[in-house]
């Protein structure tokens, strides 16, 4: 997962990466049964014949973990690596793809580091520690850069909200967020959540996290320098995740949970000593500690541990620096003295780092831990060698050449579309029956406010501390997190994910472009410039083609996407086997956009505001896109058609003309324009400020209220500043249409029907209360 | 001025506090719980957050602190003490002020812009709002349901040791509606709800909290 290369060039790890397909083990793997740990029986050949012999117990345990589909990217990379190929050319990447994670150059001498990782297995089998250490997880990638961890963000995807298994998950999860994040000290400043009978069994648990550091600050994962010490600090390594990587997100725990829903509650809870257990107390001094540390300027490089442990950090570490490294595992602290070196390697156990540290300094280092009540155990040391040899009292355990343990096979599996996606496209929304009159269109735009993807969301964020830190200036509702991060200048970053599963059913290509575009249109409204992408890549089985084609065509499309709009993808995660049975979730790539603002304190929220009316603009073109679209979902339980087309040209001009007009203090709200459509948009952007509005819609009401044409949003234009804001529309070449004003106390759409705000607030507020206590 | 803040293991608000004190005109002072020093500040915060992860019972290990054999006499002769949140729970725990707080009554964490209603404005940390002003502050806690048994609870309302009292709507189960009391000198104050986090429109709901800073100024 990580492959440090210092400052240098992005992307390295894709390139060195398939370097190890010319070495061989390129192509499909045998469709033979997996043999021990999870690891095929090509893929134990391949073992056998990197070490010249059978491989021992603790080589196999730490073969199978580096090697699963989580750790190695196998099935993945050979369609990641158009992510470098195809980026647009970025002066702001300080570091991309393949370390813990990306960084960005945001000015005045700040970077920024932001991530998105799937925790979606284990929050299945357990919601409540699965979601919490899915946060532990990823804030560590970001410390392991050198940054103070500084926000939150979640996309939760859950089966239908009714349905009683996701009344165990949705709180469970939601709890865990809370507990950890909260205790952790990060605001939670944004995400989603939606419902969807295609994630029932399979809830997606999307984590993000954002750092930040001076440019100096940034740290490398890397064991340079032959006699420096290993030292392992944080909590003990206990039994718990033994496995986790090579187990829970594999075909093994796919195939598990085939036996019908009792089968399934069964076979989860036999593999929930595969699930972590965080504390987040711990976490918070060790980001402490950490930060400390960098400062001091202790620490020669640094990897957190997370999927596949001990393993993986002591692989990745040596493999990217001086090539060797030998370790004493029986001087690993544990909690249970029970554990091997099987174990020991395979362990999950949160909370841990592992550092490289000068002989000199290890007093130093080690005083630092003590401050904080840090555990830590100098473990091994770096050497020259070019081999990882483990030792346990005395006995040589592992002696392997790092670079193959790191560097894993590498599959281009077949793929091919889906033989269902043509009768999905013929299944048009235009025989859909429309409302048959004004009150039609009314009771329409109160079922959408209030269906559970689209409801209130207090429910779930109240229990999220979005205050903590001080710095949070746009958290949810609004369209995108907004964070200061100097408070001389107001310079800032802003933050929004988003993922449609519907849209990429129906064209994962043409979807994942539209996910990508919603998010950069979230973080452009609040008046941040769009600056980079991350993503979480959500998926069914690998080994099945209609869902690799699915995969394939969302890369694609990503790929294309950042080219087009001049953001790269700075990192990221691939959760497979999302799938019960035969029956995948719908693909699902979550993307995560960071921008930065120039000054906080010119931001722009949704929400209308009181004072005089104020002009309401719809930007961009509306056309008749109802393929996928929240109305067809909600009302009809219909999905098919082709989804709205993505107009990546029309984003890039709507983003400038947003950072501007914001810029300019021309704005007192804005609002994009997604599911739902302008229906839904207005009344939230009401519901937001407490403020209603008049329009008059220039078109076709129902094409107007629920159409998801891209590349729209609403503003609210601050009165008097209309004749700027036309002239600054004709210079970013973007359509706009005023359609009527702000003000009053109801939802007033000209010759088809007027919402009191206290009637849609109380259909936007009931619902998600009413189904989970 | 220099008004110490505490940090515990686990203390998350202590940023934001030192914020607020710098806002308010005063010099903030990092105060670290191993050491038995309160390096001559003129009053002490203890921020919120999750000392020692609020293991055992919220505020329960930080009582015993270092720091806190220093703060325990030093209150007890008049020091300006405020606790919010967590800092509130700690205060309770030491015996500074009466009651505890417990779960919320809806058993989930609660993050809450909440009404306020001062109730005391002749504590050290309250004097310069006006009495029975309506303040707009964050509450985000997960145990902040205050209670005491009935004597206690009518000792303080007799007392005017009621700081600060919910407004329309309760909501956590406090009894009384209760978000913050002083002990009967009126320099130690616990308040559940967040005044760091309301000094200003950018950050938060407004800056009705900064009073609470001034207040220990004059």
């Amino acid at each position: 997962m990580s492959e440090p290369k210092g400052r240098g060039p992005a992307w390295t790890e894709e390139r060195r990466r398939s370097d190890e397909g010319r070495r061989g083990l390129k192509g499909a793997p045998e469709a033979s049964g997996e043999t021990l740990l999870g690891l095929t029986e090509a893929e134990y050949a391949r073992i056998t014949g990197i070490l010249g012999r059978r491989p021992t117990s603790a080589e196999l345990a730490l073969y199978s973990v580096m090697w699963s589909e989580h750790c190695s990217y196998k099935s993945s990379k050979v369609h990641l690596r158009q992510l470098a190929a195809k980026a647009p050319p970025s002066a702001a990447l300080l570091a991309g793809i393949g370390h813990n994670a990306g960084v960005v150059d945001i000015g005045q001498g700040y970077a920024v580091t932001f991530k998105i990782e799937s925790h979606n297995h284990p929050s299945y089998v357990e919601p409540h520690q699965g979601a919490a250490t899915g946060v532990g997880g990823i804030v560590r990638d970001i410390l392991a850069m050198g940054a103070r961890p500084v926000a939150v963000m979640d996309a939760l995807r859950f089966g239908p909200a009714a349905a009683p298994d996701t009344g165990r998950v949705l709180p469970g999860v939601v709890g865990g967020i809370s507990f950890y994040g909260n205790c952790l000290g990060l605001p939670n400043i944004g995400g989603e959540l939606d419902f969807d009978p295609c994630y029932a069994g399979n809830p997606l648990v999307n984590a993000l996290c954002v750092g930040v550091m001076r440019h100096q600050d940034l740290q490398v994962a890397v064991a340079d320098g032959p006699g420096n010490a290993v030292i392992l600090f944080g909590s003990a390594t206990g039994p718990d995740g033994v496995g986790g990587a090579s187990v829970l997100a594999s075909a093994a725990f796919g195939a598990s949970v085939t036996g019908g829903a009792a089968g399934q509650a069964g076979e989860a809870a036999a593999k929930r000593p595969s699930v972590q257990v965080g504390d987040p107390f711990l976490e918070k001094l060790l980001v402490e500690c950490c930060l400390e540390l960098y400062a001091a300027g202790l620490v020669v490089g640094i990897q957190d541990l997370g999927a596949a442990g001990v393993a993986c950090a002591t692989t990745e570490l040596a493999a990217a620096g001086t090539g060797g490294m030998r370790v004493r595992l029986d001087a690993v602290p544990l909690r249970d003295p029970s554990l091997g070196p099987p174990e020991i390697l395979m362990s999950e156990s949160q909370e841990r780092m592992m550092a490289v540290v000068e002989p000199g300094r290890v007093g130093a280092f080690l005083d630092v831990c003590a401050k904080w009540e840090i555990r830590a155990a100098v473990i091994g040391e770096v050497t020259d060698a070019g081999r990882l040899v483990m030792t346990w009292h005395g006995e040589t355990v592992v002696d392997i050449p790092p670079g193959s343990a790191a560097d894993g096979p590498v599959y281009d599996r077949p793929f091919s579309r889906g033989p269902d996606q043509d009768a999905l496209a013929a299944l048009d929304p235009a025989v859909l029956p429309r409302p048959a009159d004004v009150s039609g269109l009314r009771e329409a735009v109160l079922a959408l406010i209030g269906s559970p993807g689209l409801a209130d969301k207090s429910w779930v964020t109240d229990q999220y501390d979005r205050y903590v830190r001080g710095d949070t200036v746009l958290a949810m509702p609004e369209d995108g997190g907004l964070l200061r991060i100097d408070e001389e200048t107001g310079l800032g970053i802003a933050l929004a994910t988003d993922g449609n599963g519907r849209y990429c059913r129906l064209d994962p290509y043409l979807g994942t472009q539209l996910v990508l575009s919603e998010a950069y249109r979230n973080v452009a409204v609040t008046g941040a410039r769009p600056l980079a992408v991350t993503n979480c890549l959500n998926f069914g089985s690998p080994e099945d083609p209609a869902v690799m084609w699915q995969f394939a065509e969302a890369v694609r499309g990503l790929a294309d996407g950042c080219a087009a709009l001049g953001v790269p993808v700075t990192g990221g995660n691939v959760s497979f086997y999302n799938q019960t049975g035969t029956s995948a979730v719908h693909p699902t790539p979550v993307v995560g956009v960071l921008g930065v603002h120039d000054d906080v304190r010119l931001r722009v929220g949704i929400g209308f505001g009181d004072g005089a009316p104020a002009s309401i603009f719809v930007l961009g073109e509306t056309e008749a896109e109802l393929g996928g679209s929240a109305w067809a979902h909600v009302l009809h339980g219909h999905l098919g058609g082709r989804p709205p087309a993505p107009r990546l040209a029309a984003e890039r001009r709507l983003a400038g003309l947003l950072a501007t007009a914001a810029a300019d203090r021309l704005l007192a709200a804005a609002h994009d324009l997604s599911d739902g459509g302008l229906a839904v948009a207005l009344a939230e952007s009401c519901l937001r400020g407490g403020v209603g509005c008049s329009v008059r819609l220039p078109g076709d009401p129902f094409t107007w209220l629920f159409s998801e044409s891209a590349a729209r949003a609403i503003v609210a234009v601050r009165p008097g500043a209309e004749e700027a804001f036309g002239a600054l529309l004709a210079r970013h070449d973007v359509p706009g249409q005023a359609i009527g004003v702000t003000g009053g106390d109801h939802l007033a759409v000209a010759g088809c029907f007027s919402i009191p705000l206290a009637e849609l607030g109380a259909a936007h507020r009931a619902t998600l209360p009413a189904l989970f206590g | 001025m220099r008004v110490g803040i505490i940090t515990f293991p686990g203390s998350l608000d202590d940023r934001d506090a030192a914020r607020a004190v710098r806002l308010a005109g005063a010099e903030p002072v990092p105060l670290w719980h191993a050491d038995r020093d309160l390096r001559r500040v003129d009053a002490v915060i203890l921020p919120g957050g999750f000392s020692y992860g609020d293991y055992l019972r919220c505020g329960a290990i930080a009582r015993f602190a270092p720091v806190m054999s220093e703060l325990v006499p030093a209150a007890g002769s008049g020091l300006p003490v405020l606790g919010i949140c967590n800092g509130f729970q700690i205060l309770c725990e030491a015996h500074l002020l009466p009651g505890a707080l417990t779960r919320n009554a809806g058993l989930r964490f609660v993050t809450r812009d909440v009404r306020l209603r001062v109730e005391n404005t002749g504590t050290a940390w309250t004097r310069a709002y006006r009495p029975g002003a309506r303040i707009t502050v964050p509450l985000k806690s997960g145990e902040g349901a205050y209670v005491a048994d009935a004597a206690t609870l009518a000792g303080l309302e007799a007392g005017g040791q009621v700081v600060l009292r919910y407004d329309g709507g309760n909501p956590n189960g406090s009894l009384g509606g209760i978000a913050g009391v002083c002990n009967a000198e009126g320099n130690v104050v616990g308040v559940m709800p967040h005044p760091e986090h309301a000094v200003g429109e950018l950050t938060g709901p407004s800056a009705d909290g900064l009073g609470f800073f001034a207040s220990v100024l004059t």
